[in-house]
């Protein structure tokens, strides 16, 4: 174990006062054959420890590219980080190299997935696979690494752990598998967790129970996690920050009380609106017109603006309004976002 | 009770025999009337769906359309009633034909029941329904996959309403679209039911969606009816434990409320159907369980302590939103 | 009301998806070179005389083994007639074994596996053990068992080689065909017609079947470039054409005897076997993924 982390120690650049992870003005974009799809567009965020950052969005906002870029999982071709940097304490991981990298992805940043029953490997027992990271990066005997696999399910709450560890991926429920999925993922002690949609597949109460455990495993380890996720509920749950992605570019980024307060951006306020509320029955739900932009023709200045009641003509035109600092600790990048605020 | 357009008397489907999807449900859809009916996936919500517009044939019981059996009808009489009850489907990817123009599926009711529109007026039809979902009817050219999710399920609305139906039935119609599409179409439905007088089945796991459409609310676990009445009566003053942790499990948009409302977190996950637990079927997971649930199955019923439908033995309003 | 929620930037044409997948075909190379190739053996089958004006029936035994000249490209053989000649005219003869044996295990093929894709259970059961049996059959010795039987004393054996190759190859389009049925008839869209109350002929004909089509035709490119080999293979070893008979299995056979004293007229034949064949299998795949709906 000593050994790994002087391994990462020696890391050029390290430095353990920095963040743990900044990512600066990240560019991905797709080069397919109907044209160039600009996923991310300049999208800069950071994460503390034991921090819960939600990145907000819809379907192709860009979210997820960004979390496969930060990962380092992200297909090439077609994706291709054009710009940016991703900083884990200090060091750009885009420009280390590959040994180096799938060090830190094994060992510092880890990732759990929407779909846990294909993000296992379904010829091996959960407890092999398990106890196979143990092995591989740790250097566990067969029996230590057995035991600290049943400790992990443990960890998780998986029942009857002892037993369990011999059975296959499709044995267990999705709920289960999740929990499974949530133990490989934090086998290795990761300081950066990123879920991407970890509950979107599930049922409600099964949802609460990861989330409530998600959220416990946080605090023992005091690990930063970058919840990604289009559903409100469960970011005014359990996140700190929230970062809103629109058009693979961050809108508004502001602490998780402000937001839900008072938005400063009209997509956020229009996301809020539209969701139905108790107040409101019997009346129309606030919709957003129109749809999305297609990625391979966003439109120029504010993304947003073919669909905004706020916009005016600097709206339109390039370049695209600047984060502009709202409070502390708080940006949106809207041009009008004191009308947006109401003040 | 002259204006009930739907009406299901102890409705049964087991499959392969044993595994019992749906297991015994009555219910009484009204003119006008959107019931909602809400459930994890497993407790038989789709079957019930398929049952009701007839895509699957009842084990046993019945499904009244306007008092006709719709289990009982053959050919063309079957395929008569089978206009007054339509549906829209969850997934606007896989509900509409990838090979066949919009025109041709909105316009498809038409050629099956040649009866409804003459042959020459069923373009200007086909139209008029685009218009009134809200797409461009000069589009009847093109094909599905041109179409973004949510105009794709505007589609398949616009096709569950060809044949002017009272009833539809609408399978999950707003889970696969984004927030910002949900919206639109959930104020679609709304419209379309105002103008044409439609009464809904709504069948979602969307506790606020459901809330915010529906009249009346029946909460499903494991094939069964656990309680049901009207929305408020549901979402608060809630007297079966599973409504009550349902509810309970479903985020607020509110970080205000982070930390003050009394979750209460099931624990495991939903039995078998196949091997549905003895009496209540929910008391494996339940708090309040004692011995008689495990002998004696309750019925969906006012109680003492429950003024609308529920079916359990402890029956007890008991808000979790309201905990704090 | 017009649509407020139709962005500018969705193509406005109406584009079918045999339509985008034309436009992928469009640029794969695969898929030129393949179907170009094709195209070449396609004519060199019905209009031999455009490539060659000899008579690859006259032969002259003084001829024996001479090397190229004039109209005659790749030289003579041992019985002194026009390699080329012979190669040419020899692909009208493999080519049509060919199709005509697709075609009818295709036909079989279609019939079986919509049946039991469509009709489930008793049916299927049936029909899929029958593919079973006739899966079971060794292929060489099936055909060489078949061919024997079928074809007549003096004819040339084309009948018996097709009959053959067709009744043992059609199991694979069957299955394509019965899992591609399986796959239509469990969408969406269809439950959406029989909730219209459509008949069953219209739910075959008009949902199940378009959206079930393509495998089945990828599956024909492949058969096809198989059977003429296949065809080749039986002619190889004296059950296929026979007589008079040209075609690229009868002038390998007799060729592979002399290879040893003269290898032109074995290479000939064979490059072209192989072309054909690699090309109908290469546009075969190409096809396929240009419909393959995974990266619709």
């Amino acid at each position: 174990m000593t050994d790994i982390k002087a391994q990462l120690d020696v890391l050029p650049g390290l430095d353990p006062r920095a963040p743990l992870l900044q990512v600066n003005d990240l560019h991905v974009e797709f080069r397919t054959r109907d044209g160039v799809a600009k996923a991310v567009n300049g999208a800069s965020f950071w994460l503390n420890p034991g921090e819960t950052l939600a990145i907000l969005g819809e379907s192709g906002c860009g979210k997820s590219v960004t979390a496969q870029a930060i990962m380092g999982i992200l297909e090439t071709p077609p994706g291709h980080i054009t710009r940016g940097e991703i900083r884990y304490r200090g060091v750009d991981l885009l420009k280390v190299r590959e040994a180096e990298r799938r060090r830190v992805r094994a060992n510092r940043v880890a990732m759990i997935f929407q779909d846990a029953l294909s993000a296992l490997n379904p010829v091996y027992t959960v407890g092999f696979q398990l106890a196979e990271l143990f092995r591989v990066h740790r250097g566990a005997s067969r029996a230590d690494a057995k035991s600290r696999a049943i400790e992990l399910l443990d960890q998780v709450r998986i029942p009857a752990a002892k037993s369990r560890i011999n059975d296959y991926p499709h044995q267990f429920s999705g709920g289960m598998r999740q929990r499974v999925m949530i133990a490989m993922a934090l086998a290795l002690d990761p300081e950066v967790l990123i879920a991407d949609e970890p509950t979107t597949a599930l049922d409600v109460t099964v949802q609460a129970q990861i989330m409530g455990l998600l959220a416990e495993l946080q605090r023992q380890r005091n690990m930063g996690l970058i919840l990604i996720t289009h559903d409100m509920g469960v970011v005014a749950d359990v996140a700190d920050r929230i970062s809103v992605m629109y058009a693979g570019r961050i809108v508004e980024e502001a602490p998780v009380y402000d937001i839900y307060a008072r938005p400063a951006h009209p997509y956020t306020r229009a996301l809020l609106e539209s969701i139905p509320r108790l107040d409101l029955k019997g009346q129309q739900l606030t919709a957003i017109r129109g749809l999305p932009p297609a990625l391979t023709a966003i439109p120029a200045g504010c993304a947003f603006h073919p669909r905004c009641g706020y916009a005016k003509e600097p709206c339109r035109q390039d370049p695209a309004p600047p984060a502009y600092a709202v409070a502390p600790r708080r940006t949106a990048r809207c041009h009008f976002f004191r009308e947006v605020l109401g003040e | 009770m002259s204006d009930v357009v739907l009406e299901t008397k102890d409705l049964v489907k087991h499959f392969k025999g044993e595994i019992r999807a749906v297991d015994g449900v009555d219910l009484q859809l009204r003119r006008g009337e959107t019931l909602g009916v809400v459930g994890e996936s497993g407790c038989g919500k789709s079957t019930l769906a398929k049952l009701l517009v007839g895509l699957e044939k009842p084990t046993s019981g019945a499904v009244a359309v306007r008092g006709q059996d719709m289990t009982r009808l053959k050919g063309g009489e079957l395929r008569r009633a089978r206009r007054n009850i339509q549906m829209v489907l969850q997934d606007p990817y896989t509900s509409l034909n990838p090979r066949m123009t919009v025109g041709d599926i909105v316009g498809e009711p038409f050629e099956i029941h040649s009866e409804v529109v003459p042959k020459g007026k069923r373009q200007q039809a086909v139209q008029d329904l685009l218009d009134t979902v809200g797409l461009n009817p000069d589009h009847i050219n093109r094909y599905p996959h041109q179409f973004s999710g949510g105009q794709r399920q505007r589609i398949g609305i616009a096709r569950a309403l060809a044949l002017k139906p009272e009833i539809i039935v609408c399978d999950e119609p707003v889970s696969a679209l984004d927030v910002s599409i949900q919206a639109q179409v959930i104020n679609l439905l709304e419209r379309l039911q105002d103008d044409f007088g439609l009464s809904y089945i709504f069948i979602a796991h969307d506790l606020s969606v459901v809330r915010h459409i529906s009249d009346r609310v029946a909460v499903m676990y494991l094939g069964k009816i656990v309680e049901q009445g009207h929305d408020v009566a549901i979402y608060d003053q809630p007297t079966h434990p599973y409504t009550q942790a349902l509810l309970s499990a479903v985020p607020v948009p509110d970080p205000r409320l982070r930390g003050h409302r009394k979750q209460i977190v099931l624990e495991g996950d939903v039995p078998s159907p196949a091997n549905p637990p003895s009496g209540c079927r929910f008391r494996t997971r339940c708090w309040k369980a004692q011995h008689v649930c495990s002998e004696q199955e309750p019925l969906l019923q006012i109680r003492e302590r429950s003024p609308h439908p529920s079916a359990c033995h402890f029956a007890e309003i008991n808000n979790p939103l309201r905990g704090r | 009301m017009s649509d407020p929620t139709l962005p500018a930037t969705i193509d406005t044409r109406p584009r079918s998806l045999s339509g985008d997948a034309w436009d992928d075909l469009r640029h794969s190379k695969i898929f030129w070179v393949s179907s170009g190739l094709a195209l070449l053996i396609l004519l060199m089958a019905f209009f031999p005389t455009l490539f060659t004006s000899a008579n690859p029936a006259d032969c002259t035994l003084s001829r024996q083994y001479a090397g190229p000249s004039g109209g005659a490209l790749f030289g003579f053989d041992y019985q002194g007639c026009d390699v080329f000649a012979r190669t040419i005219h020899g692909a009208g003869n493999s080519l049509w074994v060919g199709l005509l044996a697709t075609l009818l295990a295709g036909v079989i093929g279609l019939f079986f596996g919509m049946a039991a894709g469509y009709f489930g259970g008793a049916v299927d059961a049936i029909l899929s053990r029958g593919i079973d049996i006739v899966l079971g059959i060794p292929f060489l010795l099936g055909a060489v068992v078949f061919s024997g039987r079928l074809s007549g004393a003096g004819d040339d054996g084309v009948t018996a080689v097709t009959l053959t190759l067709g009744l043992l190859t059609w199991t694979s389009a069957a299955r394509v065909m019965r899992s591609s049925v399986v796959a239509a008839k469990g969408q969406d869209y269809v439950a959406a017609a029989r909730m219209l109350g459509a008949s069953p002929a219209r739910l075959m004909f008009r949902h199940i079947l378009p959206n079930a089509f393509a495998p089945f035709i990828v599956v024909m490119a492949l058969l096809l470039g198989a059977n003429i080999a296949a065809e080749a293979t039986l002619s190889f070893l004296g059950v296929g054409l026979k007589g008079d008979a040209i075609s690229w299995g009868v002038q390998i056979a007799e060729a592979q005897k002399h290879a040893r004293v003269a290898p032109a007229p074995l290479i000939w034949p064979s490059t072209f076997l192989a072309a054909t064949v690699l090309a109908f299998i290469m546009l075969g795949d190409a096809v396929r993924d240009a419909f393959d709906p995974k990266l619709r």
